[in-house]
């Protein structure tokens, strides 16, 4: 084992992911780099969720909706076949079977929530693949809330199923048509948006990123991935999992897996597309109101991702993921499109299971690193299923 | 300050922007602040002469970036456009190094622009250039730190945004802070012509005249000469961006001065 269990109170900073980061400091990375008018709204979300988060009411609000309504707890399955064919032994938390189709119902539903508490009428988010979409323009239905989601136009084209079904939800999906008019560049278009509507909106952000209080609060509310992970090992195998992976793009559902094992002597290995490593180029950066790693050229002008995955097709990360990074605590591993599509068929195949292709990127890892595997548990965050993009592939496989 | 004494003005350079406002506020001036992309039109550091000889008394240089959160379809399509013709921060400031506008010159960039060159590095690059100050619309006070300590020990003047948003604790932290003059956002939202005059750009004038006596500068919206002078009632002067690049875009850049000159007559007809 590598890595050694560390001490949340020893001061050597890791309390962020115990609590609440200190300044919205994750080591060097986070803060809020927003404009002027924003950051009343910023400072009035973090009074809020500090306080919601401390509130046994609102607890017992989002866990009734996250039961009765998303499907939790989300279930743990073993892979027989696949486990044999790779050497080791493969565990999938299934967030795939969630409403919606993936994690980010967990974030949303506690931010409309609180939007609720906070008397704002209106969503907006940015998407990228339209899971994020998908699950804001649900919870908006749900609420009885406006919503407007922003979307890239290469994103709208590849990946029309969730554009409608968006419509469908009575969402307003806008495209943003600037930049390389993916993911990056929705952010910007609903960030411009808040800047716009603030005292009635409020901007439910997709991903472990953005300005404090948004990378602490949405791991805080994807933490419930981790909690229940770690529980069901110890029911399944009694024991914690050797290795967590899970993919990264913004890194919330990594976050999330990662925040119950992190006092554990797991190894926790996120998986960015080799199309958009922000941790694997290692540069640090601000853009979306953070200072984290970042994509961009020699004069700092953001460079566009590239990755099959438009829930991945992100030049940034979440600051936590660059601390834990620094750290030692967790690594970072990049594989390519093509490594993506064998996995996306291969769990489909063998399993039974066809995933998001974005969390087909911590499978293509697996894969790839089985003989470093061999013999150990792995515990696989399956942050999505893989519907969405099933017309992508058809195009792509023929 | 020296900017505080009403005579700074005859003994100091055209470099130092506050003394600058100062001194044509004093003269019963209002001041006109235009706003410039960097590197779109070919003739775009003949443009700043230009317009600095139409009635400007500072000129704001935008210098491109990759994402411009606060920035309207306007000023991104000029943005995109300098992008796109290959301006980087560095082909910006060699250029205007050799300019000679005869008032003073300010940056707008975000953020990351001065991170990635290095903050002590970037501020040193505006002083050698001859710019006197920059407004950083992504890094609001609590996050200015580590640039002003920089800014302020190469004698650059960086311009802080007063919001609508903000209290008025708020509002007076940011113009303890700010330096060169207060800008004072006109109206919630991001930058881009309108039609009518938000009125939170006269409230937002009342309040920050309230409580400070640095120069008070409105922009955002502003995009008429009868605009200009209706919040300049209120406040010091403006700041008008996207009409002005709007005229370059669709009328050229002859229009794009005139239209300078419209608002500057605008303002002095009060």
């Amino acid at each position: 084992m590598s890595a050694t269990p560390v001490d949340p109170t020893d001061g050597s900073g890791l309390t962020s992911l115990m609590g609440e980061p200190e300044r919205g400091r994750f080591g060097p990375y986070g803060g809020r780099f927003v404009p002027e008018t924003l950051v009343p709204a910023c400072e009035e979300l973090e009074v809020a969720f500090t306080t919601a988060w401390a509130d046994p009411t609102f607890h017992a609000e989002l866990d009734g909706l996250l039961s009765s309504y998303a499907g939790r707890p989300s279930p743990l399955t073993a892979c027989t076949r696949l486990s044999e064919q790779l050497g080791l032994t493969l565990l999938l938390k299934r967030e795939d079977l969630n409403h919606t189709g993936s994690h980010k119902i967990n974030n949303v539903l506690g931010q409309a929530l609180l939007a609720r508490r906070m008397g704002k009428k209106r969503l907006v988010a940015e998407t990228g693949a339209g899971q994020h979409g998908v699950a804001t323009a649900t919870a908006a239905a749900l609420f009885g809330m406006s919503c407007t989601v922003y979307m890239g136009e290469v994103d709208i084209e590849r990946q029309a199923l969730n554009v409608f079904r968006m419509r469908l939800l009575g969402a307003d999906v806008k495209p943003a048509s600037s930049g390389s008019r993916t993911l990056k560049d929705a952010v910007n278009e609903a960030m411009r948006d808040w800047v716009a509507t603030v005292e009635e909106t409020h901007y439910c952000l997709g991903s472990a990123m953005g300005p404090h209080p948004y990378p602490w609060m949405v791991r805080e509310l994807q933490r419930v991935i981790g909690i229940e992970a770690r529980q069901q090992c110890l029911d399944l195998i009694g024991a914690d999992p050797d290795v967590v992976t899970a993919c990264v793009g913004g890194g919330s559902n990594a976050i999330g897996i990662f925040s119950g094992f992190v006092d554990t002597g797991a190894e926790l290995v996120g998986v960015e597309p080799a199309g958009g490593k922000a941790i694997g180029q290692g540069v640090p950066g601000v853009v979306h109101g953070m200072l984290s790693y970042l994509l961009q050229d020699e004069w700092g002008q953001v460079v566009e991702a590239q990755s099959i995955s438009a829930g991945l097709d992100y030049p940034g990360v979440g600051p936590e993921h660059a601390y834990l990074a620094d750290l030692g605590r967790a690594r970072y591993e990049q594989v390519t499109d093509a490594e993506v599509i064998d996995a996306f068929q291969l769990l489909s195949r063998t399993e039974g299971v066809i995933p998001a292709l974005e969390s087909a990127h911590a499978l293509a890892w697996v894969s790839r690193a089985r003989d470093e595997l061999a013999g150990r548990v792995v515990l696989l965050n399956l942050s999505g299923r893989g519907d969405k993009d099933v017309a992508q592939m058809m195009d792509i496989l023929g | 300050m020296s900017a505080d004494t009403g005579t700074a003005a005859a003994t100091t350079p055209v470099g130092s922007l506050e003394a600058h406002l100062r001194a044509c506020r004093a003269e019963g001036r209002k001041l006109l602040i235009p706003y410039l992309t960097a590197g779109y039109g070919a003739e775009w550091t003949r443009l700043i002469e230009e317009v600095a000889a139409a009635g400007a008394d500072a000129i704001e240089i935008g210098i491109p970036f990759s994402d411009p959160v606060i920035d309207g379809p306007t000023v991104q399509l000029s943005t995109a456009a300098a992008l796109r013709a290959g301006t980087t921060p560095g082909v910006v400031l060699d250029a205007v190094e050799g300019l000679d506008a005869g008032v003073p010159l300010v940056t707008m960039t975000y953020y990351n622009i001065l991170f990635h060159m290095g903050l002590k590095r970037f501020a040193e690059g505006l002083t050698r250039a001859g710019i006197s100050g920059a407004i950083v619309p992504d890094l609001p006070l609590e996050e200015s730190g580590p640039w002003t300590t920089e800014a302020d020990a190469a004698g650059v003047e960086t311009v802080l945004l007063a919001a609508p948003t903000g209290s008025d604790e708020r509002l007076a932290r940011v113009c303890e802070r700010s330096r060169g003059f207060v800008y004072g956002v006109g109206l919630v939202g991001i930058t881009g012509e309108r039609a009518q005059l938000a009125e939170s750009a006269t409230t937002i004038a009342r309040r920050l005249k309230a409580i400070t006596d640095k120069p008070v500068a409105i922009g955002l919206g502003i995009s008429t000469p009868d605009q200009a002078a209706e919040v300049a009632q209120v406040a010091d002067g403006v700041v008008v961006g996207s009409a002005i690049i709007r005229q370059l875009i669709d009328n050229g850049f002859d229009a794009c001065v005139d239209f300078v000159g419209q608002l500057r007559a605008g303002l002095d007809r009060g």
